[in-house]
């Protein structure tokens, strides 16, 4: 990869004189990052070992060693089943949404002049900067069954089983409502990017498509999504890796995860059961199998990168 | 050549429509932010009636007055702004010295350490809640500033969490710098810190406040850390656990949260539009090929 460096006539001021100098300027972060994150996560895998309740952080009771014990309650509990479920389908619904709803909009951003695209740019740049938590009290309140405007709109459109209903009660809709704030502050990110590869696409090609007599669907298909292969690759793991992880969103929308834990996604679980419950070594246990999780998306990511020829 | 003709006969009325979709769907986005912002303006009765309206007659600043007087919110909104700023510098300073490494310095191991910065952005945070309380804990026996219920404990863990995804920004502006410019300086005398803080600093700072904005809006959000770890200490309460204060069993008021939230958005949606050009062009840098 640095073949191309080392041709040159002299690398030699980098090499010679500071062969430390890029290790000094890493050492801030290497060492933040060793002490703040891998550390944790270090201590995350102990802990998931141990038998850590209430009795051992504030008793002084010692830990004690528990192998796989805690992996064992944990898998053979039904919800763990039902709540990696839940998180694996939410999350695949929110991606899929997410992508599909901006990059219809790109192409739509593509089709119009002036005017709407500035508004749509700045409507999805305000969605885009509100805070997670100040998004999901918003999206609440308009959902609210007393007070909010969504349901009074719906009967007004004819829909009359939406009188005072709650979304939070039923679990799919709670899914549902939740689904559409992450959406909602996640498509700007997939609608930028996706449009500014739109635009770097050479107009030849498109018009050249066009002159052949090629239908929308067939330049979509046979030109521009090749084109944008690299860019739909990197917003569809970013989407992945972000709503695998819906938190924010979750905690606060339907309460913490909604009436007896139907709205629980792993991330909210592992929290609850170490917070709320003290089971401290169930909940890391939880956030080992997580990090497992993504670490797989990670490495397929890594993967489609490298396929590439991504230089890093 | 009677293709292109029809196509364009076509094209008119369907970027009318187009253009009709895209302003409908501007309209549908704003909705929410517009729905907050008009709620912290309505007076009260207006929000808790059962008929609502898209506009008010009587805009009035009560739900405002009570968030900034009944619950000590200027305070957590000060410790907000306080706990962002210390992230943003910090990080920002750290991922531009670890920048400068990765990409204007060839060594063993860089590719290395960039993929583990690359991975280091996947490890999902909430996870780590537990191993950090307990973190913070035992280092606020050695340094108290650091320790639970303290304003430290909420930075550190937003310093660690913003690096990779910081470094990972900030590349493509540092390799943007060009490499004659660096030769130049030193042909000229100047030492290797005098390049990086004079000529090469003031070069990627546009791209650095660009990247601050990620690491702004981790700390900002943050409510998970300050839930955990600030749990007697309620002076030390950020932006995000006020505004819970307004969700009450007997019934929320909305008015507080909605003009909470509306104090709450405002600074990031100001930092968004400061820096919104460079964000897109950065984050092409981040994303491309």
């Amino acid at each position: 990869m640095s073949s191309g460096t080392k041709k040159h006539a002299r690398p030699a001021p980098v090499r010679k004189k500071g062969a430390w100098t890029p290790w000094v300027y890493l050492a801030p972060a290497l060492v933040v990052l060793a002490g703040l994150l891998v550390y944790p996560i270090y201590q995350l895998g102990l802990i998931s070992f141990l038998e850590y309740t209430q009795a051992q952080v504030s008793g002084g009771v010692p830990a004690t060693f528990q192998g796989f014990a805690n992996y064992a309650h944990l898998f053979g509990d039904s919800q763990f089943w039902d709540v990696t479920l839940a998180t694996v389908v939410f999350a695949a619904a929110c991606v899929l949404s997410t992508l599909a709803v901006g990059c219809t909009l790109a192409v739509l951003l593509t089709r119009v002049r002036a005017v709407p695209r500035l508004a749509l740019m700045l409507a999805a740049l305000g969605a885009w900067a509100t805070p997670g938590i100040t998004g999901s009290t918003v999206w609440v309140f308009l959902f609210d069954p007393d007070f909010g405007p969504v349901n009074k709109i719906l009967v007004w459109l004819g829909l009359s089983g939406f009188e005072d209903y709650s979304w939070t009660y039923d679990r799919y809709s709670a899914f549902a409502l939740v689904l559409f704030e992450v959406v909602w502050c996640s498509f700007p990110f997939v609608m930028v990017t996706v449009y500014a590869g739109i635009k770097a696409i050479p107009s030849e090609v498109l018009e050249a498509a066009a002159l052949d007599g090629a239908s929308n669907w067939r330049i979509w298909r046979g030109v521009m999504a090749p084109m944008l292969r690299p860019i739909l690759v990197v917003v569809t793991i970013q989407s992945i890796i972000w709503d695998f992880k819906v938190f924010t969103q979750i905690f606060v929308m339907t309460d913490g995860g909604g009436i007896a834990g139907q709205n629980l996604t792993l991330n909210v679980y592992a929290y609850q059961k170490a917070f709320a419950s003290s089971q401290y070594s169930l909940g890391s246990a939880i956030g080992v199998v997580m990090l497992l999780m993504l670490l797989g998306v990670t490495l397929v990511y890594l993967r489609l990168l490298r396929r590439q020829g991504e230089e890093l | 050549m009677s293709f292109p003709r029809i196509s364009l006969r076509v094209r008119r009325p369907w970027r009318l429509a187009a253009e009709a979709t895209a302003l409908v769907v501007a309209a549908l986005v704003a909705f929410p932010l517009y729905w907050m912002v008009l709620s912290a303006f309505k007076p009260e009765g207006e929000i808790q009636s059962t008929e609502p309206r898209p506009w008010t007659a009587s805009p009035s600043l009560d739900s405002f007055r009570r968030v900034f007087q009944q619950e000590d919110f200027g305070r957590y909104f000060l410790n907000s702004l306080y706990v962002a700023v210390v992230v943003v510098v910090v990080s920002a300073l750290i991922a531009f010295l670890a920048a400068t490494a990765v990409t204007r310095f060839r060594f063993r191991f860089r590719t290395t350490l960039l993929i583990m910065f690359l991975v280091a952005q996947m490890v999902p945070i909430e996870a780590l809640t537990i191993p950090m309380f307990f973190l913070m804990r035992d280092l606020g026996q050695t340094v108290p500033q650091v320790g639970l219920n303290t304003l430290g404990s909420l930075m550190l863990p937003h310093i660690a969490f913003s690096l990779p995804f910081a470094i990972w920004m900030l590349r493509g502006f540092v390799k943007a710098v060009p490499q004659s410019l660096e030769e130049a300086a030193y042909i000229d005398g100047a030492s290797r810190s005098r390049f990086l803080w004079q000529i090469l600093f003031p070069l990627v700072l546009p791209g650095l406040v660009a990247t601050s904005v990620f690491s702004f809006i981790g700390a900002w959000n943050d409510f998970l850390f300050a839930k955990s770890f600030i749990i007697s200490a309620t002076e030390n309460s950020t932006l995000p656990m006020a505004l819970l204060v307004f969700f009450k069993d007997e019934g929320n008021d909305w008015g507080g949260i909605m003009a909470a939230s509306t104090v709450m958005t405002i600074p990031v949606l100001v930092f968004f539009v400061f820096v919104q050009r460079r964000l897109v062009s950065g984050l092409g840098g981040a994303v491309k090929d």
